[in-house]
């Protein structure tokens, strides 16, 4: 669990703060992102909870243990850390790299060993073949991958992400995104992500946290900021289309209803489907009404927002 | 080649006289430039001067280098040593800078967020990253050193100078010309040595 | 000491003056003519793919030789003398004036010259507006080099007979006698150093202002 209070940043020489009195809090085992436009405080922000910038003010709490109070060194070694370019250590082999923390952390060469098998295999790489590979021999995404393995190697409760995917392209960003997804499926974490993609923040948060100036403009959960963005900045940020991406927060299982009368040729649409491929499933073939397959039928009034959801 | 066969264990003798004093030179120069580099490599200002201020002392000639420490240490070996060793680490010093600065700053940043100290970093980062680049200066600073120290030989130092410039008062080619082949012969190994150091080091880290 | 040395000086000037113009003049001698067969013989060159390889990679051998050695050796072909010491500087600023200008012609951005090329430049005007602007500030640090290495070495044209500053520190070693040591030596420090700033200064004249470190 990560507390932020009233916490701030002052460059000095600098007109505002780049942090200003920012009150938050993480859940435990819960992902939440940090979003906004450049110079919003985000990246300022989450390098604070591990100690790499020092706040000005206020005060910043791991896991019940103020951060203030802890050896940074120490602290760093319980936190997860991946940054855009990977900053993967170009000398170390893959299995080097992976096994930084653990190797700090003073594990035995058999833990450590297996351990490295062990996230690489998270990962999806196979670590027969990627083990004693040199990063200069990877793609970028699988550098990237190899940048969550080797945060989380250390079986940190925290991880800490600064736009982990933006130097992928598009459709390699979305195979990590669902990839890290499936991770965090598996291992409880307490995750804080930044970036500047809304969509990447919908997909892949709990919580959401806009940022603007160093302020905090609204914390609430994706649908939330979707339907009722707190004020017009929000709203601008989230994009004019934000009721479209809403619908891709929601399954078609979610709001299908029984089978009706047969209606012989409609088109199908599987249940776990978003609302938004839905819609356009009805955008490309013509039809208000589309079958679910294994049972159920959903129509266009189905996909209109609701005020109670 | 008559000389050649009666006096190959001068040329020897006088061959292993120029080795060792390259070879100090170089260990205290390089172990001083890193110190130095070491020290000043988290102040850019600082270590600009420092790199500055090297490149322009170093254009000064041996000879005269030589010249101006005899008043104060005398002749001989020693003397030798300290102006070889000054020259050496004029060069690693601007190389010991330029190999620090282009270690990867978001490397850096991770390593830091991973928790490791600084000492930490500089030792299992920072030199292995920068060693490429360090060892290109070595390269250059032996060149010069071998070169340098043939003038040595000038303040009763020994080495290979000292074939030269007897076979120069003797009119003596043959003296000259395996003085100065040896001589060419040393530096040019010792580069090529280094030179496959350095494209094995950077090797390694190519496209990081 | 050093006063004593510029008591020499004083009471010496004529001698002091001669070792200083013939430094002076071995030097430019040296450079002027390794400038006008180097640069040629490196645009030359640079159009022949195989040569570049070659004459870079001998260039930069020819560099390790000691240049002593290179002095010594003009001994049994030229004797001793001016002439001999000037070919021997001559030779010893070939190498970087080469290598550079090669380095200079053939690293020319073919990104860059492929732009011009499709805006509709001659190809007189290529070379004219885009590579020789470019190319000159490598090729200049070239000669910076090669000017710094050949004042350097003129010190040793002593060896050989050839005059310059070098006599009074070769005289003050054998002498033992160190203000004259002196007179030669600080003033040989004081000439590269101050040649090594005013071609610097020079190059920086010579980069276009976008090409500037720091611009």
């Amino acid at each position: 669990m990560i507390r932020l209070d009233n916490v701030t940043k002052l460059y000095p020489g600098a007109a505002g703060p780049a942090v200003d009195a920012l009150s938050l809090v993480v859940p435990e085992a819960t992902t939440t992102a940090l979003l906004g436009p450049s110079g919003c405080g985000k990246t300022t922000t989450l390098r604070m909870i591990n100690r790499l910038v020092e706040p000005s003010a206020g005060r910043i709490e791991v896991a019940g243990r103020d951060v203030a109070s802890v050896d940074p060194v120490m602290l760093r070694r319980s936190i997860g850390y991946v940054i855009q370019q990977g900053g993967l250590f170009p000398h170390m082999t893959v299995a080097q790299n992976v096994a930084t923390v653990p190797r700090l952390l003073g594990w035995d060469a058999a833990r450590v060993a297996a351990r490295i098998d062990e996230m690489l295999t998270l990962i999806g790489l196979d670590p027969a073949e990627y083990r004693d590979r040199y990063p200069r021999a990877l793609s970028g995404g699988q550098r990237q991958r190899v940048g969550v393995a080797r945060a989380l190697a250390g079986e940190p409760p925290v991880l800490l992400m600064d736009e982990p995917f933006g130097a992928v392209d598009p459709i390699g960003r979305e195979r990590l995104q669902n990839e890290l997804l499936a991770i965090l499926r598996r291992v409880r974490k307490t995750v804080v992500v930044v970036t500047h993609d809304v969509d990447e923040a919908l997909k892949l948060a709990d919580h959401v946290a806009i940022l603007d100036r160093g302020r905090l403009v609204q914390h609430a959960p994706p649908e939330e900021i979707l339907l009722r963005p707190a004020n017009s900045l929000v709203a601008e940020f989230v994009g004019h289309d934000r009721a479209l991406k809403a619908l891709a927060l929601l399954t078609v299982a979610e709001r299908r209803r029984p089978d009706g009368p047969p209606a012989g040729d409609r088109p199908e649409i599987a249940p776990d489907a978003s609302l938004r491929e839905a819609l356009s499933r009805m955008l490309e073939t013509g039809q208000q009404e589309l079958s679910v397959v294994g049972g159920g039928r959903i129509a266009l009034n189905d996909l209109f927002v609701r005020g109670d959801s | 080649m008559g000389w050649l066969a009666e006096n190959w264990d001068l040329l020897l003798r006088a061959a292993w006289q120029h080795v060792v004093l390259v070879a100090l030179s170089l260990a205290v120069a390089l172990a001083l430039a890193l110190a130095a580099g070491i020290a000043v490599r988290n102040r850019p200002a600082l270590s600009a001067l420092v790199s500055a201020v090297s490149g322009v002392l170093y254009t000064i000639p041996s000879l005269a280098l030589f010249a101006i420490l005899v008043p104060i240490v005398g002749l001989g070996a020693v003397t030798a040593v300290i102006g070889l060793t000054i020259y050496a680490f004029l060069i690693l010093t601007r190389n010991v800078g330029v190999g620090f600065r282009e270690v990867p700053e978001t490397v850096i940043d991770a390593a830091r967020g991973m928790g490791m100290g600084p000492r930490r970093i500089l030792w299992t980062i920072e030199l292995p990253l920068a060693l490429p680049v360090i060892v290109s200066g070595l390269r250059i600073a032996s060149s010069t050193t071998i070169s340098a120290a043939t003038i040595a030989a000038y303040i009763n130092a020994g080495g290979l100078g000292t074939i030269i410039l007897t076979g120069i008062a003797q009119s003596f080619i043959v003296k000259i010309a395996l003085g100065a082949l040896v001589a060419a012969l040393l530096a040019i190994s010792t580069d090529l040595g280094l030179a496959r150091l350095e494209s094995r080091l950077r090797l390694r880290l190519a496209g990081a | 000491m050093i006063g004593a040395a510029v008591a020499l000086v004083v009471a010496r000037p004529g001698e002091f003056l001669e070792a200083l113009l013939t430094h002076v003049e071995l030097s430019a001698a040296a450079l002027a003519i390794a400038i006008a067969l180097a640069v040629p013989a490196g645009i030359w060159l640079s159009r022949r793919a195989g040569a570049t390889l070659l004459a870079v990679n001998g260039a930069n051998v020819a560099k390790t030789v000691p240049s002593l050695a290179v002095l010594a050796l003009m001994l049994p072909i030229l004797g001793t003398g001016f002439l001999p010491a000037m070919v021997a500087l001559i030779l010893l600023a070939l190498p970087p004036i080469l290598i550079n200008t090669i380095t200079a012609i053939v690293r020319v951005d073919d990104e860059v010259v492929g732009a011009a090329r499709a805006m509709g430049m001659t190809r007189r005007q290529t070379v004219r507006r885009i590579e020789l602007p470019l190319a000159v500030p490598v090729v200049f640090a070239g000669i910076r080099t090669a000017a710094v290495e050949v004042v350097a070495s003129a010190t040793l044209a002593s060896f050989i007979g050839g005059g310059g500053l070098g006599d009074f520190i070769t005289a003050g070693i054998a002498l033992s006698d160190m203000p004259e040591l002196l007179v030669g030596a600080l003033p040989v420090a004081l000439l590269t150093v101050a040649t090594e700033l005013g071609f610097a200064t020079l190059q920086r004249g010579l980069t276009p202002r976008g090409l500037r470190a720091g611009a």
